[in-house]
């Protein structure tokens, strides 16, 4: 019973850090390395709203995603939009880009057990004998509420639909009159803003640590690769499977497996089926 | 106030020695002979002088470093540059080497003589099977797959308390003084450049630029395309293991430090700065950054946010690099024509 509670819940978690990652590389097929550090940044420029500039939580979260949003546009604007198209430097600057902005925290003394976000909700419910805490229910609420969003937004929104055309065929898209930069920073800044609402719910579950970045990249790296590169449906569903399977090996092996689960079906993934469960879109392109 | 712009361009012209020099059997004076003999005489008495320019025993380390980060960086740019794949885990290679010379060097009491071919055989061949997966994918596959490695093997060892632990495996044997660590290192590195360089135009090395720019055409021609990957990922992590037993030689311990993050960051950011797809470049690179992180030990991680920041820097500004832009100056004239 608490393998399901706890497995739904380490999925969502899952689906909603890898969400940002698979709508940038899904729509300008830019890998951001920097979707860890985008996610640790959060954290950190809540953090320091609320303890430096005194604000009030929820005003502070919005403006860090508003932020956040800035920050994902700015880096496509001013970085990305230089290297754009050859893949080498695509990938080496938004590495570069991550590593920078995470070792930079790490040495701004960023580190230890003393910055941590409150929850949402204090207290916990109880769900078939299993005590669980709100701030989890709130995860699994807010991971609906973002899967749900996003999906309405790239079907019905006009702008959501350019995004997804572009993703589809970038050329065909261009035709249409789309403007395929525009669309890239619009990708960006979403990606970004999604990382940044991975971290405002998921950090209040324990501390602000640099590790965290590498993990997150990780792990939404993972999802996105079972789930086919720039697959919506693929990543949610692969979201469930490497959190049930995380979940399951901390219970019956041993809790430090907790990432090389993730590596395990990366290899697994890239051997049996290289697309991912639902990347047969892109299938002819990515495979040689 | 009459401004008339006239449109003009930079030309750029081959120089006539270029020229001349190209066939080899059209070289008949001393001054042709020296413009291709020079450069690269320079860059071997240099690197052959180095240990007895230097004036401290700190710094004779420091060119041995210089060396194993020089051997990760040509392993890079050849992998990037000349086969498409992109390693972000230059750290890996390191790791596997280290671990496994040290672990032969302890358990089996074997002399350096020995562990550092085996750990460049076996590691390379290690590290190819474990990249293996990723190698028939086209894209960022590779990337990732060398990124994760390092960061999870550096868990497990951690987690399971193997090899050592976090303390490491102590007591490797050293080399007998310091002026063979450092001319092996040198000449390896000679050695390394230049067959590195034979290979790429030998025919092997066309097959590899195929599969780099036009994967479907070499598959046409009926060779395999996982096959040649492979054999480049072999040579690139022979290069690096060979650092990493090295490595673990020249400090005496293995620990989990051989995954730190510099291992992967400063190759690239050498290649970057001293132009991708020369083999030299990296090389400059690397005698320019890791004296300059050497003497910026005293910041700490610190240092990985000055690489990366000169990274982007180059990659946005000046994404040639130095020795791209060296060579064309020696190579070419400009001038500037009417259009």
């Amino acid at each position: 019973m608490d393998i399901l509670i706890y497995g739904i819940i380490n999925s969502f978690s899952l689906a909603l850090m890898a969400i940002g990652f698979t709508l940038v590389y899904g729509i300008s097929r830019i890998p951001n390395f920097a979707h860890g550090a985008l996610y640790v940044i959060t954290g950190f420029l809540v953090w320091s709203l609320i303890h430096l500039l005194k604000l009030n939580y929820v005003v502070s979260i919005i403006l860090a995603l508003v932020i956040m949003g800035l920050v994902g546009a700015a880096i496509y604007r001013f970085v990305l939009i230089r290297v754009r198209g050859m893949a080498t430097s695509e990938i080496i600057a938004t590495y570069a880009l991550g590593l920078a902005v995470l070792e930079f925290l790490r040495w701004g003394g960023f580190k230890g057990m003393t910055y941590t976000l409150p929850v949402f909700i204090e207290g916990s419910i109880v769900i078939g004998n299993i005590p669980v805490d709100l701030q989890r229910v709130i995860v699994i609420a807010i991971g609906i509420v973002v899967v749900t969003f996003m999906w309405l937004f790239t079907h019905f929104n006009k702008i959501g639909l350019a995004l997804r055309g572009m993703a589809q065929d970038e050329h065909a898209a261009m035709m249409l009159g789309i403007d395929s930069d525009r669309m890239a920073v619009i990708a960006m800044a979403m990606g970004s803003m999604l990382a940044g609402i991975a971290a405002i719910t998921l950090l209040p579950l324990g501390n602000i640590v640099v590790e965290a970045g590498y993990n997150v990249l990780i792990l939404s790296i993972a999802v996105c690769i079972v789930g086919g590169l720039g697959s919506w449906v693929g990543a949610i569903l692969a979201a469930f499977m490497i959190g049930f399977l995380q979940i399951i090996t901390v219970a019956y092996i041993q809790s430090h497996f907790h990432m090389v689960v993730a590596l395990l079906v990366i290899i697994a993934t890239l051997i049996l089926k290289p697309s991912g469960l639902f990347g047969r879109q892109k299938e002819l392109e990515e495979r040689v | 106030m009459n401004l008339v712009t006239q449109e003009r361009r930079k030309e750029r012209l081959d120089r006539g020695i270029k020229v001349r020099t190209e066939g080899i059997y059209a070289v008949s004076s001393w001054q042709e002979v020296s413009y291709l003999v020079l450069p690269r005489l320079i860059l071997i008495v240099g690197l052959l002088l180095l240990p007895f320019l230097m004036p401290s025993l700190y710094w004779n380390r420091v060119i041995s470093i210089v060396g194993i980060y020089a051997l990760l960086a040509l392993g890079f740019d050849f992998l990037a540059h000349y086969v498409g794949l992109v390693s972000l885990g230059g750290s890996l290679f390191i790791g596997v080497g280290g671990y496994i010379a040290a672990i032969l060097n302890k358990s089996f009491g074997l002399s350096p003589l020995f562990t550092i071919p085996i750990a460049t055989l076996s590691g390379a061949i290690i590290c190819t099977l474990l990249l293996l997966p990723a190698l028939p994918l086209r894209g960022v596959y590779f990337a990732i797959v060398t990124l994760m490695y390092p960061l999870v093997l550096f868990r497990i060892i951690e987690a399971l308390n193997i090899l050592g632990g976090t303390d490491g495996i102590l007591g490797v044997a050293s080399f007998p003084n310091t002026w063979v660590e450092q001319y092996l290192i040198l000449s390896i590195i000679i050695l390394a450049l230049f067959g590195l360089r034979r290979l790429v135009n030998e025919d092997i090395g066309l097959v590899f630029r195929g599969v780099k720019d036009n994967d479907q055409a070499v598959r046409a021609s009926g060779l395999s395309i996982t096959l040649y990957k492979a054999i480049a990922v072999f040579i690139t992590s022979a290069l690096g293991c060979l650092g990493g037993a090295y490595f673990v030689h020249i400090y005496m311990v293995a620990g989990i430090s051989l995954f730190a993050l510099d291992y992967s960051v400063i190759p690239i950011a050498a290649t970057v700065i001293g132009g991708g797809g020369t083999l030299v470049g990296p090389l400059l690179g690397c005698f320019i950054l890791v004296p300059i992180s050497e003497l910026l030990r005293a910041f700490g991680t610190l240092r990985i946010v000055f690489y990366s920041v000169i990274l982007l820097a180059f990659i946005m500004f000046r994404s040639e690099g130095i020795m791209v832009y060296a060579q064309r100056k020696y190579h070419q004239f400009e001038r500037w024509v009417k259009v």
